[in-house]
């Protein structure tokens, strides 16, 4: 009651830019998405923009953990490419013993999920233990899953059964009151992902091992299982998200997912969330991820720039989102 | 460590091994083609591997080294290596893009090896021997002339465009000239990269931009497994079809058994590597002149021929 005089600056609680900068960008975007074209807030165009970012939103979750853990995962893309792979794979070996049902998807679903631990745990386990450069470690498995998805495939497509296909298609098109599946699941893991980041231990290990490793360690964090799991849960989420992907278009190929870890980590820096750890938003790279997936849906709905300068603005808006960080960095 | 030591020096000594050996009387034909990136790249790769393990066993005075590169540099450096440890006699070359290799292409064409050209040309004329070339123009204007014939009173379509190359642009401004005059009108058009999911994002915003849509070039069938899915799923009927591109077998087979949405498509062989590697070992061991160009024409695929076209154990 008595700060009344410091309160000018500091209690007007008027959120800072690294706050408000992602949000006012998304609703910038959504303005002129509006203005464009009277289909853009239509319900389908939405259910397609939150339908094809849940893939990438649901990576990058996890990866707001690893990089808030001060970590980095280069090789997310060719993993989800090749668990894709295995998972068809799987799921086309299994029919003619288990045939068309409900069985062989779960069976789909868990080799998803343990595909995705295993290479979670496996680059954890290269970077924490045998404490190798996260950046050099996650360089090579991408190479590693990017090139065994391609010999998989035999340098080709691998497709699931069409049967199979048209059965398990619904968990990407259909949903619960109109609102499909992946948004859904997106969703959900976003729920999960905000408690645990700001209101769980865990969270705060996260943000402590990324802040300082020393200070961590020395305050009783286990350094090394925080971040162990940080990679870990990733792989888990990647193999969540091609659970998603697979029943879109029923294949994988060696140009499944190619520079998605690129548009994970892009989005999880638009959040907010501080490339070298020991800060991250989980609403913020949602956020992100929106913002990203709006940009190629406007730029298709209209003739505003040319296509092929859809990167570069990406990229302005990627840098323009860092520019507002460190603004913060400045003040604090 | 020890395993590693082992088996680097294992490595070596077949690699030194192995160029003693071509240095005697065994001719080495290089075979540099770019990483299965997309279908057609991963046909390609089948195509160019099994004719290389086919004429090793019918030729055995020759020997070959296949390489795949993932972007231009990287294909630089293996015709380099090629030519300093592999002393090839003949080059297959696709080049990934036609400027960056051609420097390097000249190079060894000075240097008196053979150099076969394909699919995609370099920009200097005249430096390879032999050209064995798809009809990009070709392909472009047979799919136009399709979209005419099956729309005589004209119609909106939609383009979906594959990764920016010269290769594209050479398609489109065929595929657009083909249709000038018709009353066909072309909506939009938009780079979908040859990729399935891109062309299926690309296709979703058509589908919410544009209300009625009479038909779709995707010009790939990649991308038009992208686009027929994004049709499925949005619940339109208004696309009476696609016209995909390139003969990949699942669409050719949908072809063949009459599905009203893929009436046709148009071939842009993979297996052209084969008749560049096969032509090359020609010129190599015999007397028979195979220096010059080969187009390959783009042929349109109906349900009447389309059995002609099916290669069931291809990967594309």
């Amino acid at each position: 009651m008595t700060d009344t005089t410091t309160s000018p600056t500091t209690g007007l609680r008027f959120p800072s830019m690294s706050v408000l900068g992602p949000i006012v960008a998304l609703l910038v975007l959504l303005a002129i998405g509006a203005m464009m074209n009277a289909n853009f807030l239509s319900a389908a165009n939405i259910t397609n923009v939150l339908a094809r970012s849940a893939f990438i939103g649901i990576i990058a979750v996890g990866m707001t953990f690893v990089i808030t853990a001060g970590g980095l995962d280069l090789s997310v893309g060719s993993m989800a490419a090749f668990i894709a792979g295995l998972m068809i794979l799987v799921m086309n070996a299994a029919l003619p013993s288990m045939g068309i049902g409900i069985p062989i998807i779960l069976l789909g679903m868990v080799t998803a999920i343990v595909a995705g631990l295993l290479a979670g745990l496996l680059n954890g386990f290269l970077i924490t233990t045998l404490g190798i450069e996260a950046f050099i470690v996650t360089l090579g498995s991408m190479g590693i899953y990017r090139s065994l998805v391609t010999w998989l495939a035999d340098g080709g497509t691998l497709s699931l059964d069409f049967g199979l296909r048209s059965f398990y298609r619904p968990v990407y098109f259909d949903g619960i009151l109109g609102v499909s599946w992946p948004i859904i699941v997106f969703f959900l893991v976003v729920i999960i992902g905000e408690i645990i980041m700001s209101r769980s231990a865990y969270g705060r290990h996260c943000a402590a091992t990324g802040s300082n490793e020393h200070v961590a360690h020395y305050s009783n964090v286990n350094v090394k299982r925080t971040r162990l799991i940080s990679y870990a849960a990733l792989g888990i989420l990647v193999g969540v998200a091609t659970i998603m992907y697979v029943p879109r278009l029923g294949s994988a190929s060696a140009s499944t997912g190619v520079l998605w870890e690129l548009e994970a980590i892009a989005a999880v820096i638009i959040g907010g969330t501080v490339l070298k750890g020991g800060f991250g938003r989980v609403w913020g790279t949602v956020i992100g991820v929106l913002i990203l997936s709006l940009i190629g849906n406007i730029l298709n709905l209209t003739d505003f720039v040319s296509p092929y300068l859809n990167g570069a603005i990406q990229g302005v808006i990627i840098i323009l989102a860092v520019i507002l960080q460190r603004e913060r960095k400045a003040v604090s | 460590m020890k395993f590693t030591k082992t088996f680097i020096a294992a490595a070596l000594a077949t690699a030194v091994g192995g160029a003693a050996f071509a240095d005697d009387d065994v001719r080495v034909v290089g075979v540099s083609i770019p990483a299965a990136t997309h279908g057609w790249a991963g046909g390609m790769n089948f195509h160019a591997r099994e004719t290389v393990e086919r004429l090793e066993a019918v030729y055995p005075e020759l020997d070959f080294v296949l390489s795949t590169a993932s972007d231009p540099g990287a294909q630089v450096n293996d015709i380099e290596d090629m030519v300093a440890t592999r002393n090839i006699s003949a080059l297959v070359v696709l080049p990934f893009e036609s400027d960056p290799l051609t420097p390097p292409v000249q190079a060894v064409a000075e240097s008196g090896v053979w150099v076969t050209v394909v699919d995609r040309g370099l920009s200097i004329d005249g430096i390879e021997d032999l050209y064995v070339a798809g009809d990009n123009s070709g392909f472009g204007r047979v799919s136009g002339d399709y979209m005419v014939s099956q729309m005589p009173d004209g119609g909106d379509i939609v383009v979906l465009r594959g990764i920016p190359t010269t290769i594209d642009n050479q398609r489109v401004d065929a595929f657009l000239a083909a249709i000038e005059d018709s009353g066909i009108n072309v909506l939009d058009m938009e780079h979908g990269n040859w990729n399935r999911d891109d062309s299926f994002t690309v296709m979703q915003d058509f589908l919410s931009k544009h209300p009625n849509i009479d038909a779709v070039w995707a010009s790939d069938d990649d991308m038009a497994i992208g686009v027929l899915a994004a049709i499925e799923a949005a619940g339109r009927d208004d696309i009476q079809f696609v016209l995909g591109g390139a003969g990949m077998k699942e669409m050719i087979q949908r072809t063949a058994e009459g599905d009203e949405m893929i009436p046709a498509n148009v071939t842009y062989p993979p297996s052209m590597i084969a008749t560049a590697i096969e032509l090359t070992a020609v010129g190599l061991t015999s007397n028979a002149p195979v220096s010059g160009n080969f187009v390959i024409g783009s042929v349109l695929v109906t349900q009447e021929n389309a059995m002609n076209f099916y290669y069931p154990d291809s990967p594309f």
